[in-house]
């Protein structure tokens, strides 16, 4: 009786989540392991939706543009929740609304980290484009970039690239752990 | 010299470097997870080749789309031929870009703020 019930109500919940979806103009939600396979996967799959919208291509490109980054920072970035698990996971999240697409993105963050992803992206959302020209440039150049490929990098050009400030939130899930939210928004028109 | 003719995946780009015949281009998408492995031998060569390069050196950039952390290995690469320049001979780099790819166009034109190599830019049709 129990199961039969849980059925129903998990069968409402595919229901609901359609219909929000439907309405929202949701193109993508994925909670999960992020590698490059999946950035490979996911990039493919929205740009063949892209194209077929009949969006203008720099519009495309951006939108493509600020996925690999987003993706790439969750694969390169992303901490656990425990120590022994190495897998880097993270939401992504794409909808299209009347002016913008918006692609959301989320991951675990240790909390002895959030103080400078904070300040980072406090710097990029206080510039302007020539100011995050010069910055990207100065980034460059001094190659402040780990093995990894600095996350600093991926958030001047996503910055540089929408013209749109970065939309985030750090939501605290213990003494050590944090969940990081980005929201990056591309215009349009 | 050995020649250099990567074909391109949809993570990866294109390479062709000829010292005999002149060919020097890089085109298509860049976004590979590990970017140190992809251009090392890309980066060795293009060191051999500075030791005995040619009089003239003109550099294709055809690329799409490349991410950040491919921004800074293509530093790497310009710096390089930026010896050869300063070394005396002639090195140009030709940046290709598509009408609609303002971006692209942007980013050749900080690479030629941080680089002194002379930069033409080549508007691609679409």
């Amino acid at each position: 009786m129990n199961s039969v019930k849980e059925n129903q109500s998990f069968l409402d919940f595919a229901y609901q989540l359609y219909k929000t979806m439907k309405t929202n103009e949701i193109s993508l939600v994925y909670e999960g392991e992020v590698t490059q396979e999946i950035t490979k996967t996911f990039t493919s799959l929205t740009e063949k939706s892209l194209t077929k919208s009949a969006e203008s291509n720099q519009v495309q490109r951006k939108v493509f543009n600020v996925m690999v980054e987003c993706l790439q920072n969750i694969s390169k970035h992303a901490d656990t929740l425990s120590e022994d698990d190495e897998e880097r996971r993270g939401i992504v999240m794409v909808s299209k609304g009347e002016e913008s697409y918006n692609i959301i993105t989320g991951n675990i963050i240790k909390n002895d980290k959030v103080a400078e992803l904070q300040s980072t992206l406090e710097t990029v959302n206080g510039l302007d484009k020539e100011g995050l020209s010069e910055l990207y440039k100065k980034q460059i150049k001094e190659g402040r970039i780990s093995d990894k490929g600095g996350a600093g990098l991926g958030l001047i050009d996503i910055a540089k690239k929408t013209g749109s400030k970065l939309t985030y939130q750090f939501k605290t899930l213990n003494e050590d752990r944090s969940f990081f939210i980005l929201t990056s928004t591309i215009k349009r028109n | 010299m050995e020649v250099i003719n990567i074909k391109g995946t949809e993570d990866t780009p294109n390479v062709v470097l000829d010292k005999a015949n002149g060919t020097f281009e890089i085109s298509g998408r860049s976004l590979p997870e590990d970017v140190n492995h992809f251009y090392e031998p890309i980066l060795n060569w293009i060191d051999q080749y500075a030791s005995d390069a040619n009089a003239e050196t003109i550099f294709n950039f055809k690329l799409e789309y490349f991410n950040t952390a491919s921004s800074k290995v293509i530093l790497d690469i310009l710096l390089k031929f930026e010896e050869i320049f300063e070394s005396g001979k002639s090195v140009k780099i030709k940046w290709h870009y598509h009408e609609e790819e303002e971006d692209m166009l942007e980013a050749g034109e900080e690479y030629a703020d941080i680089v002194e190599i002379p930069f033409e830019y080549i508007l691609l049709p679409d």
